[in-house]
């Protein structure tokens, strides 16, 4: 298939190539850091994920109309607001949602998969009252499009350079609250054993609410920032929920750096395979492999060591 | 293939087959007649006994009819242009006296873009409610979902959607159009125009952009004689293009033919800009993205591209500018108005008109009489029902504006005749 194109031609084809895995990593990677959160480290299967993100992806559109019609000098640094409200304002609905609804429903988790799915649709219907059926245009700043030439042939994508830098950025924040911070320190210990760390002091109710509510910002900055590569509709987030969950078991759901592992191993197959064959059959050999993987190994490529 | 009185512009209504030659006289004598009374003497003239002998929801003063699309799930996104169109028919319908002098009811049953519960509530539509047409479905999946159901309880449904072709049924009225009418003259016109010689083909997976794709390369290979570098296929949904955008690079096909439908849409033309491939430059054309599309895609990702459908919202006929200006008046200025929504506008008029010829709402005698029924008030401008239950229509090409609306650059001389079984396509 490659007699007859140049060297040079196969070189910078395959430059990018590889520069669209790791945008496609980038994007596994942000829409599935906010589940891993949820999922991975409080057991609650939240099925409205896809929705989160879209409600994030929402609050973009608004921002743009109202920086187009209030502040149109601003309009250039829209997306950053953008994004800090999506963050809040899909935090703030998932902390609503977790005193609401989830907690009541720590002891059995597989209920919060039903609920959670009702809590979808719901979201769906609303958002189809409130911004219409149709899907919306979301108008980025000039800055944000094209490409930049690195080399005559070869170019990189500014919006994708600019998820691969906000995935880079958020994993980072992550991490540290994660590893490095108290908070994250209580979420590992309520993780690994909810009643002692109550007895020792922890206040579980708060850890896991905060946490609920950290995993669903995360996804609203997700929807924000898929606004330049995706769809905007009532129910575009049933478009990346297969994905996500697809990342966040392959990767082990208790480990954050699992998820970087599944989410890098899932883009770059599919991506090379898709340069190889069609879109279709990549997508059916990567869940053929994932499918395989678990099978031999149920509890995804990294675990916690935890005495059981 | 079809008999010459199907030829565009041939000849009148009493030379088309009827199922009884008695019928079309009574029909066509009493409408002469009925067109000269006043509207209430209308119910007079065609007694209720006489024109609904099966027992469909007909009155001396209303006819029940059935609107049948998603308003809830994914596809409420494309099917709502189409309820809008329908009760907008219906209403100017009523407005200038009805069917047969009866007000049309109609009532809305909503497939929530789930298949079986199409076909549950045809079945409601039909065998509850007695509706004596319906106009409805959008997908493909809706439509093999139903049929059955309406060829089971003998109703009659008009069907919207530009869609795949093979298919024919008695008892559904294809008011878009089938694959044929939308593809050969657009690949015509852009090797003619733009002097292309490869194609690459893109579609999302699934029945109509398979059996699109297959006659766009037949018609490619066979007829033209021209190279197709690339066929390529997406699961529904999919929003990563950049593969095959390098596969786009590497081959640099002078036309890129796409038939990508829903969310993905707006994904991969987001994205062919942000790779820097411009399509004022790189010629593309599409058979399935309508102004309705656009608007989620954003005028500024697709400006350029070229799209091959029969009907444009910025057609230049005063047909159309009432159409859109009525449009407007009853769903707002900020509507847009694509393809599949002037073909379900198609639906309520073109059965009303066949009822009127047939004398009867009967829906055997709708389904005989519908062969040969021309609409000249038609936005798209004149059309008329073949044989095959299918549309004679024009196809054109339209360039995407910065805006959201498309320029007409091209459209056939003459009517394109439908061919939803096409030879040496399949």
């Amino acid at each position: 298939m490659f007699m007859e194109y140049s060297l040079g031609d196969l070189g910078s084809i395959f430059a990018m190539q590889a520069f669209a895995g790791l945008i496609l990593f980038s994007v596994y990677l942000l829409m599935a850091l906010g589940l891993a959160i949820i999922f991975g480290q409080m057991n609650v299967i939240n099925m409205a994920h896809g929705e989160f993100m879209i409600l994030g992806a929402y609050m973009t559109y608004l921002c743009s109309h109202l920086f187009q019609s209030y502040a149109p000098g601003l309009y250039d640094g829209y997306f950053f607001v953008a994004m800090t409200v999506a963050f809040i304002v899909s935090g703030g609905l998932g902390l609503a949602v977790e005193w609401l609804l989830i907690r009541h429903l720590y002891s059995r988790p597989l209920d919060t998969l039903l609920a959670t799915w009702g809590l979808s649709l719901i979201m769906q219907q609303t958002f189809r009252s409130v911004f219409g059926a149709r899907e919306v245009g979301v108008e980025l700043p000039a800055w944000m499009m094209g490409s930049l030439p690195v080399t005559g042939s070869i170019e990189v994508q500014i919006n994708g350079l600019f998820v691969m830098v906000l995935t880079l950025f958020i994993t980072g924040i992550v991490a540290l609250l994660m590893f490095r911070s108290r908070w994250g320190l209580q979420v590992r210990a309520v993780l690994s054993n909810r009643v002692m760390a109550g007895a020792a002091g922890v206040n579980t109710q708060r850890v896991d609410r905060l946490t609920f509510g950290l995993g669903c910002g995360i996804a609203g900055i997700a929807g924000s920032a898929f606004t330049m590569i995706g769809s905007t509709g009532p129910t575009a987030g049933q478009l990346y929920i297969v994905d996500t969950f697809l990342v966040v078991v392959f990767g082990g759901a208790q480990s954050l750096l699992g998820t970087v592992f599944s989410a890098l191993s899932i883009s770059q197959s599919q991506s090379v395979m898709e340069f190889f064959m069609s879109g279709s059959m990549a997508k059916v050999i990567t869940l053929l492999f994932v499918i395989g993987l678990l099978m031999l190994r149920p509890q995804g490529l990294f675990v916690l060591k935890i005495r059981k | 293939m079809s008999s010459d009185n199907n030829k565009p512009g041939g000849a009148g209504a009493s030379n088309f087959q009827s199922p009884t030659r008695r019928q079309l006289l009574i029909g066509t004598a009493a409408l002469g007649a009925a067109a000269m009374l006043p509207r209430s003497a209308w119910a007079q003239a065609f007694p209720t006994s006489a024109v609904n002998t099966t027992g469909l929801a007909v009155t001396d003063t209303e006819v029940t009819v059935g609107i049948l699309h998603s308003v809830t799930g994914t596809m409420a996104i494309s099917e709502t242009g189409s309820v809008q169109a329908e009760k907008l028919a219906i209403e100017q319908i009523n407005a200038a006296g009805g069917v047969l002098g009866r007000q049309i009811k109609f009532i809305q049953e909503d497939g929530a873009s789930d298949w079986p519960t199409f076909a549950e509530k045809a079945k409601k539509l039909l065998v509850n409610d007695k509706c004596a047409s319906v106009m409805g479905c959008w997908t493909s999946a809706s439509r093999k979902a139903v049929l059955p159901v309406f060829e089971q309880y003998n109703g009659m449904l008009y069907y919207p959607t530009f869609y795949e072709g093979l298919e024919q049924s008695k008892n559904v009225i294809y008011t878009g159009q089938e694959a044929t009418q939308q593809i050969i003259a657009g690949l015509d016109w852009v090797v003619k125009e733009k002097g292309a010689k490869s194609f690459y083909l893109l579609g999302s997976d699934y029945i109509w952009p398979r059996t699109s794709n297959k006659i766009a390369r037949k018609h490619i290979e066979n007829f033209l004689k021209l190279k197709v570098v690339g066929e390529e296929y997406f699961p529904l949904g999919h929003t990563q293009f950049n593969s095959v955008i390098n596969k786009l690079k590497l081959t640099k096909p002078d036309v890129i033919y796409a038939i990508i439908v829903g969310g993905s849409n707006v994904a991969f033309y987001k994205q062919l800009k942000a790779a820097g491939i411009d399509l004022t430059k790189q010629t593309l054309v599409t058979i399935s993205v309508t102004e309705d599309e656009i608007l989620g895609i954003g005028g500024e990702n697709i400006v350029g591209a070229y799209a091959c459908m029969k009907y444009f919202q910025s057609l230049d006929n005063p047909n159309n500018k009432a159409f859109v200006s009525e449009f407007k008046k009853m769903w707002g200025a900020e509507t847009v108005i694509g393809d599949v929504t002037q073909a379900a506008y198609l639906g309520p008029w073109l059965w009303k008109l066949t009822v009127e010829k047939a004398g009867s709402f009967d829906v055997d005698k709708v389904a005989a009489a519908s062969p040969g029924i021309e609409f000249k008030g038609a936005p798209e401008g004149y059309v008329r029902i073949h044989e095959n239950h299918h549309l004679w229509s024009k196809t054109r090409v339209g360039l995407a504006r910065l805006d959201g609306q498309y320029d007409v650059v091209y459209e056939t001389a003459d009517l394109m005749e439908p061919n939803p079984f096409p030879k040496g396509y399949q």
